[in-house]
């Protein structure tokens, strides 16, 4: 397993370098100028020079090295530097943003706090709720719960978030009486500071709704899921034997179907995480979540080329992890699967 | 064999269906047997004729739609175990009464290692710690002549060949002394010299631990070397029920006659070819009110379409589902 893992690690290498100059060479293509958005009244000549200093004038493979080794190796000795004494800060400048000045790596780890909170505790909570749903409706198949899990899945399949997003405010912000218990505001509150129980309880609460929305996305993936794993084991030969051995129908169902049935919806659950990383776009915009998501459309409104670059690197890097991490758990949770 | 004794296992009268789309099929029809204490009770027929659906009826092991067993008793230790509580129920499954199934590679869980699986019922149903179920289990595997058993007990079913993996099963169902086992079709998916071995294992075992056993299985031959009394089973009844002997000495229902011409003579010509019934088992939509084989029966007579055969008691232990009487050549003088 430990050779197995290493060797995997030794083969992502390649594919990551791979990706980041495929979103390298594509962004370089891709039209737009980091001087767009500056304003009208800036000559050309200043502009030309403000784009020489951006390093647009170097030939692209150039920039693509300088690209790589700033984000392998400038960056990660920097907060290092900034953890231990006996490392010092490379002579290397930071990697900036062309937006707003600041080093891109700073306004990543700035940003990633506010989306782990909402998009992953929306994570957590789909998958809670998801799993007992599946599990029951499986087990029920074709019951009146199944039924309505049926069709709560379908909604959230197909009812994208920009537009449960919009129902919920209109339901619970715009036409929720202000004093109602069941009134939560729709703008994501960042400045705010859990320094007291009413600050922590205002945090829950501006958390209800984005979560909720992106709950019911994940509820209704994972479920179906659970459910058909389920559906598949349930009528296996080692469920009658189970039986047939006098276990109880909790044992059977908990123990003994249950653990056959996790090993597919835990990779797919695994293989979910890096979205979380990634940010709900559309979720965070609608509920002005200052996360990455909104920070990755910020960027490409601007044509903000590193912040860009590095943002869909870090999100390749972890999709090749968290696909590293699903085969591993799909060893630990399955016996017939070897390594070797 | 101890014949007269009272009977470890009274089925009356059994009825199971299947609820399917658009109708129903009669699984099994008014099926009535008993088992003695310590008999090795062999059942034939062809594949599809109710042998597993009977058997899994008695304890509840069918699942609940589609199945529905309709009427009957089962009478075990005094009481009828298609009325008990589910608990009840469940102290029998595996305690009193050991299943082995057909297919050793499907019927043990693939995630748990086997050792976890034997000493499952253990707990369950002999009060054991941990410690207690892990020595008897491995007393177990070495019972049922696996080698190596205590470091096998943490092994999983794959690591296991089908032989192997079906003396596994037997030592779960054997785990908690049960009073009868019943065993579908256990060599079945096995290798012909796996399956000799399996079968001398199960008869060793048998007069060891001195259980009744039900035999289920679709070849004859087995049932000869092995069964002290048949039943014939053909399209969800039993149509033939004879100590063994008796049965291949002088078979009465034209179906078992039929299927002795399909069993190879080991003393017989060479040239001979095994006989093949012909046409399909029927597959029954509604309780039967004619006999399940007259499309398939040389001797069929008028009354065989109308009525469905009551068994008739021929003497010797032995009785018939069947109009026709092959003692006379002619119909039953009723
Ligand atoms: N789940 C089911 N749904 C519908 N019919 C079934 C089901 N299981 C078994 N049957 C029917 O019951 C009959 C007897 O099956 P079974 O007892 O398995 O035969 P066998 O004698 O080969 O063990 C078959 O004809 C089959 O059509
Ligand atoms: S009852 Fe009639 S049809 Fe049925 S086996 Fe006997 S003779 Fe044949
Ligand atoms: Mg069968």
């Amino acid at each position: 397993m430990l050779t197995y893992t290493i060797r995997r690690l030794f083969t992502a290498i390649p594919t990551l370098i791979f990706i980041s100059l495929i979103i390298f060479l594509l962004l370089d293509m891709a039209p737009g100028d980091p001087t767009a958005s500056l304003p009208l009244t800036i000559p050309p000549e200043v502009r030309e020079q403000i784009r020489q200093s951006l390093g647009m004038g170097e030939p692209v493979h150039i920039r693509y090295f300088l690209w790589l080794k700033q984000m392998v190796w400038s960056e990660p000795m920097f907060y290092l530097s900034q953890s231990v004494s006996w490392i010092d800060a490379p002579d290397a400048a930071r990697l900036i943003s062309w937006q707003t000045r600041a080093p891109v790596l700073d306004t990543v780890f700035e940003r990633i706090p506010q989306t782990l909170m909402v998009v992953g505790l929306a994570y957590v909570v789909g998958v809670l709720i998801a799993l007992p749903i599946g599990i029951i409706s499986a087990y029920r198949q074709y019951s009146v719960f199944d039924q309505a899990g049926t069709f709560v899945s379908m909604i959230g399949f197909s009812i994208p978030p920009f537009f449960s997003g919009v129902l919920m405010i209109i339901l619970f912000t715009v036409m929720m009486p202000n004093d109602s218990f069941w009134w939560f505001p729709s703008i994501y509150d960042t400045t705010l500071i859990v320094d007291s129980w009413e600050n922590f309880g205002k945090q829950v609460r501006q958390m209800v709704l984005p979560v909720m929305v992106l709950a019911l996305q994940t509820t209704a993936q994972i479920s179906r899921f659970m459910r058909a794993s389920m559906l598949d084991n349930l009528n296996q030969d080692y469920v009658r034997t189970a039986r047939a051995k006098g276990m109880t129908e909790s044992v059977v169902v908990l123990k003994h179907v249950l653990r056959n049935s996790m090993i597919p919806v835990i990779t797919v659950i695994a293989l979910g995480i890096p979205a979380i990383f990634g940010g709900a776009i559309i979720t965070e915009q609608i509920f002005k979540v200052n996360g990455i998501g909104q920070l990755l459309i910020v960027s490409i409104q601007g044509s903000d080329v590193p912040m860009v670059q590095t943002l869909t690197f870090i999100f390749a890097v972890l999709i090749v992890l968290f696909n590293l991490i699903a085969d591993i758990l799909y060893g630990i949770l399955d016996p017939r699967i070897r390594y070797d | 064999m101890p014949n007269g004794a009272q009977p470890v296992l009274d089925v009356q009268g059994l009825k199971t269906v299947f609820k399917i789309r658009g109708g129903e099929v009669h699984a099994v029809n008014d099926v009535s047997f008993d088992l003695r204490p310590g008999e090795l009770l062999g059942v034939v027929g062809e594949s599809g004729s109710g042998k597993s659906v009977t058997m899994m009826s008695l304890l509840g092991l069918l699942p609940t739609p589609p199945a529905d067993v309709r009427g009957g008793t089962v009478t075990f230790q005094g009481q009828d175990l298609l009325k008990v509580d589910a608990e009840t129920l469940r102290g029998v499954r595996g305690g009193k009464i050991g299943f082995v199934f057909q297919d050793p590679m499907t019927s043990l869980n693939p995630v748990y290692n086997v050792g976890m699986q034997i000493m499952e019922p253990l707990r369950k149903h002999m009060g054991m710690n941990k410690k207690q179920a892990a020595v008897r289990a491995k007393e177990l595997l070495e019972l049922v002549g696996i080698p190596d058993a205590e470091r096998r007990l943490k092994d999983y079913p794959h690591q296991f060949s089908g032989g192997m993996r079906q003396r596994v099963m037997i030592a779960i169902a054997l785990a908690c002394d049960p009073q009868v086992l019943v065993a579908d079709e256990p060599t079945t998916a096995l290798d012909v010299t796996i399956q000799a071995q399996i079968l001398e294992l199960m008869k060793d075992l048998q007069e060891r631990l001195g259980m009744a056993v039900i035999w289920i299985t679709h070849d004859l031959g087995v049932v000869a070397g092995i069964a002290d009394r048949v039943l014939v089973m053909y399209g969800g009844q039993i149509v033939e029920q004879a100590p063994t002997r008796e049965l291949f000495r002088d078979p009465q229902h034209p179906y078992t006659r039929a299927l002795l011409k399909t069993v190879p003579r080991v003393t017989g010509d060479r040239e001979e070819r095994l006989a093949i019934i012909e046409g399909q088992p029927p597959i029954l939509g509604e309780h039967p009110s004619a006999c399940p084989f007259r499309d398939r029966c040389d001797v069929a007579l008028e009354l065989c379409a109308k009525q469905n055969p009551p068994r008739y008691d021929v003497g010797n232990g032995h009785d018939a589902a069947c109009f026709y009487d092959a003692r006379t050549g002619g119909p039953r003088d009723a």
